[in-house]
């Protein structure tokens, strides 16, 4: 109350202001009603995906609705975990994740570095190349690979997969990882470079180890979008033994009948790898991700 | 040694254009030094035009022959495929769908967004409530696109707990929001408005927390109020990021996919028939992969005119 004078000058006159103290209490209840009516919004869908796994079939529609029925159970998550076609997609998924986050993060350390610590003729030219990869529609990209997966024996395969999911992780992965490197003091790995080891040495033994925050989180975004990825899975693969979560979660829906119990538990069971790395990594990964789009 | 083929041309100056100009005294080196950059670009060169520019080309070229991969020895026909897509009605409910759904899309995506981030960077709020709430409104967009698809069929259902939610509130019951002709539009554009408002505010947040607090300081002191501050501090130093979180975002958004096919399918008829379901299905059920390449074509061509804007906003920024 017996604060400093301070001038407000608003376009219209306050007829009566409130005293400091009163309209931060104002403001701050203002904000949690907005934070809760937010995560309402946010979380209730992933709430209810939630229970509606733990229950019966016929209580998901029940009349009210329960957060937590008398039905509870986990046999969703059993029926889908001791199906061996179910638990091959999960396998598949992670299969070729994994492949392409290794290899990705490969090629984009080599790269990143390049474009990094190197003045190059041409390194315009495939800066934006790299760029401009990431607005392709996949949709164009599509008809050609079937094509090219057909005639070049891998439709069907993991490799085929693999190698396609490439030209959408590699971009991102590119951009921020260069984002990274040039956070990172050039004399570090000069130094090693002039005393003659070469930049490959410098490169490995002495960027890539400090480089490890920024490549975890490059590698989790990699994950996520191979992860994902749905059309080119949807399109490029044909037997129940190829095909990835989220083709599976499909299959599931297109069976004679909906067992949304069984639906709902495989999308958590599907969301796992990616809630559990985002968890972990929620600091670097965050961080890693805006680098790129705000300068310091 | 595949990378060879830009070879520095020894002794003679860097290029103008060639990017910002090598150190000085770059002629100096010795050329394995100066090959060393393009040994270590060499592999994602190699792969991005094996898997960008020959489907590229090959697109291309299909869209301009009479019908490929079904026929053995298609025949050119120059324009003609693009004459019939483009005066294809279904075309053009297509780009109709696809402008709504995207427009309505980003717009939301940036107000909830900027909303978020700014609830998020409150100073009312202690650390551990903000870092709860901040895993909360992230959640959508850890979830891919397919378990969203199936998650809203779930809750959308006429018989699902959003119309038991609104029968709370006095709305008629059993509204069958993927299915009507009215609905199923305004219904897939929510779940997509949802699925994707997180990207933008993991953004905003880093550009709100970037943004120096004397500029915030200096504002009050002159005396401007909440609105003032956030019409002139906070818009105009997050004007870069949020240009370029929307150019990615109409890109992208054009290009939905998967949460058209898995929850309506571009159905009830046509009313939710996208640019990227309308060249599938004439790729995958109807096999006129000529005409989806012509398609598949178009939308390259609007993908890469606002790729264009996105590409000279970022280096404008660099």
């Amino acid at each position: 109350m017996a604060s400093t004078e301070r001038t407000t000058v608003t376009a219209r006159p306050a007829p009566q202001r409130p005293t400091p103290t009163g309209r931060r209490r104002a403001a701050k209840a203002a904000t949690l009603v907005g934070l809760v009516l937010g995560a309402l919004f946010a979380g209730l869908p992933i709430l209810w995906m939630l229970s509606s796994s733990f229950k019966t079939n016929t209580e998901i529609f029940q009349n009210p609705p329960e957060l937590l029925t008398a039905g509870f159970s986990l046999d969703a998550y059993v029926s889908i975990l001791t199906d061996p076609t179910k638990v091959r997609f999960f396998v598949n998924s992670y299969i070729v994740a994994g492949a392409v986050t290794v290899l990705t993060l490969l090629v984009a350390v080599m790269a990143a570095y390049a474009f990094s610590r190197f003045e190059f003729r041409g390194k315009s030219v495939v800066n934006v190349v790299i760029i401009s990869v990431q607005a392709v529609p996949p949709i164009t990209l599509l008809i050609p690979y079937f094509g090219l997966v057909v005639t070049l024996k891998l439709y069907n395969t993991y490799p085929g997969l693999i190698l396609t999911y490439m030209v959408f992780t590699l971009p991102y992965a590119i951009i921020m990882m260069t984002g990274y490197f040039n956070t990172l003091p050039r004399e570090l790995d000069e130094a090693v470079r002039v005393d003659g080891a070469g930049s490959w040495t410098a490169l490995w033994r002495i960027l890539v180890p400090i480089a490890v925050p920024g490549i975890v989180s490059v590698g989790i975004y990699t994950f996520m979008i191979a992860w994902n990825e749905y059309i080119f899975a949807l399109t490029l693969t044909r037997t129940e033994d190829m095909r990835t979560v989220p083709i599976g979660i499909q299959l599931l829906m297109g069976q004679h009948s909906y067992e949304w119990n069984e639906m709902m538990a495989m999308s958590i069971l599907g969301s796992i790898p990616v809630l559990v790395l985002f968890v972990f990594f929620q600091r670097y990964f965050l961080g890693g991700l805006t680098s790129g789009s705000v300068k310091s | 040694m595949a990378a060879l083929t830009h070879r520095p041309r020894p002794g003679t100056d860097p290029d103008v254009g060639a990017g910002p100009g090598g150190p000085a005294g770059n002629h100096t080196q010795p050329l394995k030094r100066r090959a060393e950059p393009y040994l270590f670009v060499s592999p994602v060169v190699v792969l991005l035009a094996a898997l960008m520019a020959v489907p590229i080309v090959l697109v291309l070229g299909y869209s301009l022959m009479d019908n490929v991969i079904t026929n053995k020895n298609p025949e050119f026909v120059g324009l003609a495929n693009y004459v019939e897509v483009l005066t294809d009605p279904g075309f053009a409910t297509a780009v109709r769908n696809t402008l709504v759904f995207t427009l309505a899309s980003v717009a939301a995506h940036l107000v909830l967004g900027l909303a978020f981030a700014m609830l998020l960077n409150s100073p009312y709020v202690g650390r551990f409530g903000l870092a709860f709430f901040r895993v909360v409104y992230v959640l959508p967009w850890l979830f891919t696109v397919a378990i969203i698809a199936v998650l809203w069929r779930l809750l959308l259902d006429p018989d699902g707990v959003v119309n038991w939610l609104l029968g709370l509130v006095g709305a008629p019951g059993q509204i069958e929001w993927l299915s009507s002709p009215e609905l199923a539009l305004p219904a897939v554009t929510f779940i997509n408005i949802w699925a994707g408002y997180p990207f933008f505010m993991i953004s905003l947040l880093a550009g709100l927390q970037g943004i120096p607090g004397d500029l915030h300081e200096a504002a009050k002191v002159d005396g401007a109020g909440v609105l003032a501050r956030f019409r002139h501090v906070t818009l105009p130093q997050l004007r870069p990021i949020i240009i370029s979180m929307a150019l990615l975002d109409l890109i992208w958004t054009s290009q939905q996919f998967a949460l058209i096919w898995m929850t309506t399918g571009g159905g009830p008829v046509d009313v939710t028939e996208m640019l990227s379901t309308y060249t599938y299905k004439l790729a995958f059920s109807r096999y006129e992969f000529s005409l989806a390449s012509t398609s598949a074509v178009l939308v390259l061509v609007l993908s890469m005119a606002l790729a264009f804007f996105y590409v000279r906003h970022q280096r404008a920024r660099d």
